[in-house]
């Protein structure tokens, strides 16, 4: 196998994208990538493409194609996939163009995330998002979305693993970071007390506790390490990209404390990269609701069992903190188009291992950590890049 | 219109929590599989119908208001996960109580209600929701 | 003739109520003073997932907890209703499903207004004579609506119960049934309406009270017997008015009456209402204990049983299910606008 390398990263603006439709946002990410790359475009042999729901949301299959007749890859007949894994699609994606690149298969790969979700009314792009619990068991049984990591939280709070505020913390904590981010869809603090009282939306969790719906794409270019330094100074590299599989519905599981797809990918990724969790020093969660941040910062042994909740509270998750965490904005408040965010993850890890995240950077980068999830924790990626 | 089909195949689950156990391990699974995933190959032919208890208690929930449109006239609503007392987690919603005086550990049964319609010329579709035990 | 009756039975009201006055102040209408003169003090209302098919499966799995017959020796089940979720496509195979009856088995839907119920138990009760079932359920549930405004809306409201008919381990034998029916339209609904509409002062002596009193004197004058040889009477009761007029005019006591006179309570359940009230006198019954019923339904006709409750009564394991009285015992009162909101009369968009 070969050592991979991220060469070049891009992304659009996260929010409501009015004027723009998923063509568009798609060739955006990638011509941003391409040229951040410093490639013509011509380089590229294989795309793949993280996205959950296009057929729902713009009810358009066969998105491969799309994307690769748009951006011009077409016309080269570069082979383009789609990859599907709910809310984990975007690391999924960049998992298959990193395996591409290190197997031999593809000498420069362009991996793109993207979703359009603000052309279906809220109420069709909620049941959308249901649709990666269990639909049969799960989602037609009345339990949304937020309502499962509602009771996720319920117990963590009646376990005493973690506090309303403290779950409250992980908005308060990504909104933070999200002011020093041109791209995000929130770039305004919020307190707790704020998160605390907005509109419930599913007990205990609130408005504020819950990922907005999002327009966005991000893409990143992949070669081999060996290769990297032709095209640019600043190379990062793939240290570990791992995924584990877990129940598709959540009250399957021996535990819903905790994500053991999480865990799983954490500990393989970080043996792939010889590495142990106290060497991360920065870290993109999937928080697309509070709890999921709390779990994540476990599961992936940032902090102990019982204590990441308090880590949020405490500001040591903010990106001048000791242990930064969504410097982003996360999910939370960059924004989550589905299929982009976990793509839109590595893109900002490359911005901090580089040293180019500008107000958000941290100091001293060594690895950089991303967790993507899909459902309930049914589907889970983790990547750690390196700076090198 | 939704799948009549696939919601009928599903009616021994929706009306009465048939699930299957496993015959090579024992344990008892909700919904029913064909495949014990711990035992696999051991268990082909070996799973079994198993009724799962109609009581159990509320392990976790939420009160659900940005709800789906099937659900509209009853939010907020109570959604949870019920450990019955064979030990199983179920997911459905908890109704007939206010919403607000539910509490972990609290002892419920199943009933047979309306899980959505399929609009106003549609199936009705049927199935189990927790509401306090007697 | 082999001895049927009963061998189970099980009721089923919805939790929440709302009073007559609370509907009137809607309607500028002096409600309470209306309840009070149909005595309707407060009526059930179903939860907006509740229909006849979750009432009629709550009634009979209630009647199965009771006894130990296996549900796969059902032979015939039969939902009366004036409410079925579907004009095409029965509710009874959704109940015998549900109650594990299906699928050897006959099942079909019964609709005769307020009286479907009763007419469940005389079908089942010739399926049983005869041999052609070992055991036959009849269910009698209704979620009746009154159009809003309507006098109806006072009392239409929402319960069921069932009952297993038999020939073995009876708690109670019906001794005879005889019926009197005639073409009276006093209440209908039309093929696609959502209400139904009655003939306002009709629906009293050409109606109900003619039906059930030539039924109860048919009844009396068969089987020899006088309002005195019974312990209970329960007859059909659109309000609480009506049964107890026709009662003291066939010369029963209030005594009699009272144990299964559910409508100020609970509202009128139509296709329910004689089967829960026949269920709240079971709950307390006797050995020896002789019960006078008479149903009736608009359209019109009237089923009278005559029913003694044998020694099988005290085997009988009536704590495996909730009585009338403990089912009704904690409502949970609604507003009208809640109350318009679960019975589905609210307009919305699509
Ligand atoms: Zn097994």
């Amino acid at each position: 196998m070969r050592e991979v390398a991220v060469i070049g990263v891009g992304m659009t603006k996260f929010g409501e994208l009015w004027d723009s439709s998923f063509r568009d946002i798609g060739l955006k990410a990638g011509m941003l990538a391409i040229e951040d790359a410093g490639l013509s475009g011509d380089e590229i042999d294989g795309m793949f493409i993280g996205n959950m729901a296009s057929g729902r949301f713009i009810d358009q299959h066969h998105i491969g194609a799309l994307i690769a007749d748009y951006s011009g890859m077409a016309s080269n007949h570069v082979p383009a996939t789609r990859v599907e894994a709910g809310g984990a699609s975007g690391g999924m994606a960049f998992r298959q163009g990193v395996m591409a690149v290190a197997s031999g298969m593809h000498d420069m790969v362009i991996v793109g995330g993207a979703e359009k979700m603000t052309d279906v009314d809220d109420p069709s792009s909620n049941a959308i998002i249901d649709s990666t619990a269990d639909q049969q068991w799960e989602s037609s049984m009345g339990a949304t979305m937020a309502s499962l990591h509602a009771m996720i939280a319920k117990r963590c709070i009646h376990e005493g693993m973690a506090t309303r505020e403290e779950i409250a913390a992980v908005s308060v904590n990504s909104h933070a970071n999200a002011v020093d981010n041109p791209n995000a869809q929130f770039r305004r603090a919020t307190k707790i007390e704020s998160v605390i009282r907005s509109s419930a939306v599913a007990e205990p969790l609130g408005m504020f506790d819950c990922a907005p719906i999002s327009d966005g794409a991000a893409a990143v270019v992949l070669c081999p390490l060996e290769d990297a330094k032709k095209h640019t100074d600043k190379p990062v590299k793939v240290a570990a990209v791992s995924q584990a599989s877990d129940t598709l519905a959540l009250f399957q599981r021996n535990s819903i404390l905790s994500f053991a797809a999480t865990r799983v990918a954490a500990e393989r990724a970080y043996a792939r990269a010889g590495i142990s969790a106290k060497d991360v020093s920065v870290a993109e969660v999937h928080d697309n609701y509070t709890i999921s941040g709390i779990l994540a910062a476990q599961d992936l042994g940032l902090f102990k069992k019982g204590e990441a909740g308090k880590a949020f509270l405490e500001g040591v998750t903010l990106t001048g903190g000791k242990m930064p965490i969504n410097t982003s904005g996360g999910l939370k408040a960059q924004g989550h188009p589905i299929g982009a965010t976990g793509v839109a993850q590595i893109v900002e890890l490359t911005h901090q291992m580089r040293g180019t995240a500008d107000k958000r950077q941290i100091a001293k980068p060594r690895y950089g950590l991303a967790q993507n999830v899909g459902g309930t924790g049914s589907a889970v990626t983790v990547s750690i890049l390196e700076a090198i | 219109m939704a799948s009549v089909a696939r919601e009928w195949r599903e009616i021994p689950g929706r009306y009465n929590t048939v699930g299957t156990k496993c015959g090579a391990c024992g344990k008892i699974y909700f919904p029913a599989r064909s495949l014990c995933p711990k035992c696999r190959r051991a268990s082909v032919g070996k799973m079994e119908r198993y009724d799962i208890s109609e009581e159990g208690e509320v392990y976790t929930f939420s009160v659900v208001h940005d709800a789906p449109d099937a659900n509209m006239r009853m939010k907020p609503y109570a959604v949870g996960m019920v450990k019955t007392t064979d030990g199983v987690l179920l997911t459905g919603q908890i109704v007939d109580i206010d919403p607000h005086r539910i509490e972990i550990g609290m002892p419920v049964r199943t009933v047979l209600r309306k899980i959505y319609e399929d609009g106003e010329s549609g199936v009705i579709h049927y199935g189990f929701k927790f509401v306090p035990k007697w | 003739m082999v001895k049927v009756g009963i061998v189970s039975y099980g009721a089923y009201v919805p939790r929440y109520r709302i009073t007559p006055e609370e509907i009137g102040k809607v309607w500028g209408v002096d409600g309470k003073g209306m309840g009070r003169g149909l005595y309707i003090l407060e009526k059930s209302v179903p939860h907006p997932d509740e229909d006849v098919a979750t009432i009629a499966t709550e009634a009979a799995r209630n009647m199965l907890a009771r006894t130990s017959v296996p549900a796969d020796r059902i032979g015939a089940l039969y939902v009366g209703s004036e409410s079925h979720p579907y004009a095409v496509k029965p509710t009874a195979t959704i109940v015998a499903t549900a109650i594990g009856a299906s699928p050897r088995m006959t099942a079909a839907d019964l609709e005769f207004a307020c009286k479907a119920g009763t007419a469940g138990i005389q079908v089942s009760m010739g399926l049983v004579g005869s041999g052609m079932a070992e055991y036959a359920v009849a269910i009698g549930a209704d979620t009746s609506q009154g159009a809003p405004g309507d006098a109806l809306e006072y009392s239409a409201s929402a319960g069921g119960a069932a009952y297993l008919i038999g020939k073995k381990d009876l708690i109670a034998v019906i001794n005879k049934t005889v019926s009197y029916t005639t073409d009276t339209p006093d209440f209908w609904r039309r093929e696609g309406q959502p209400y139904p509409t009655h003939a306002g002062r009709f629906t009293g002596e050409p109606a109900y009270f003619r039906h059930i009193n030539a039924a109860a004197k048919m009844m009396m004058e068969d089987v020899g017997t006088q309002p005195s040889d019974y312990q209970y009477a329960v007859f059909h009761q659109p309000n609480g008015k009506f049964p107890t007029r026709v009662a003291a005019g066939l010369g029963f006591t209030e005594e009699q009456v009272q144990t299964g006179l559910l409508t100020p309570r609970i509202g009128n359940t139509y296709s329910g209402a004689v089967p829960i009230g026949l269920a709240a006198v079971l709950d307390v019954a006797k050995p020896d204990d002789r019960i006078f019923v008479v149903a009736y339904g608009s359209g019109a006709g009237s089923d009278a049983f005559d029913i003694t409750v044998t020694d099988g009564i005290l085997e009988y394991d009536r704590d495996a299910a909730p009585t009338v009285s403990k089912l009704i015992e904690d409502p949970v009162y609604l507003d009208y606008a809640s109350y318009a909101k679960f019975k589905g009369k609210i307009v919305m968009q699509e």
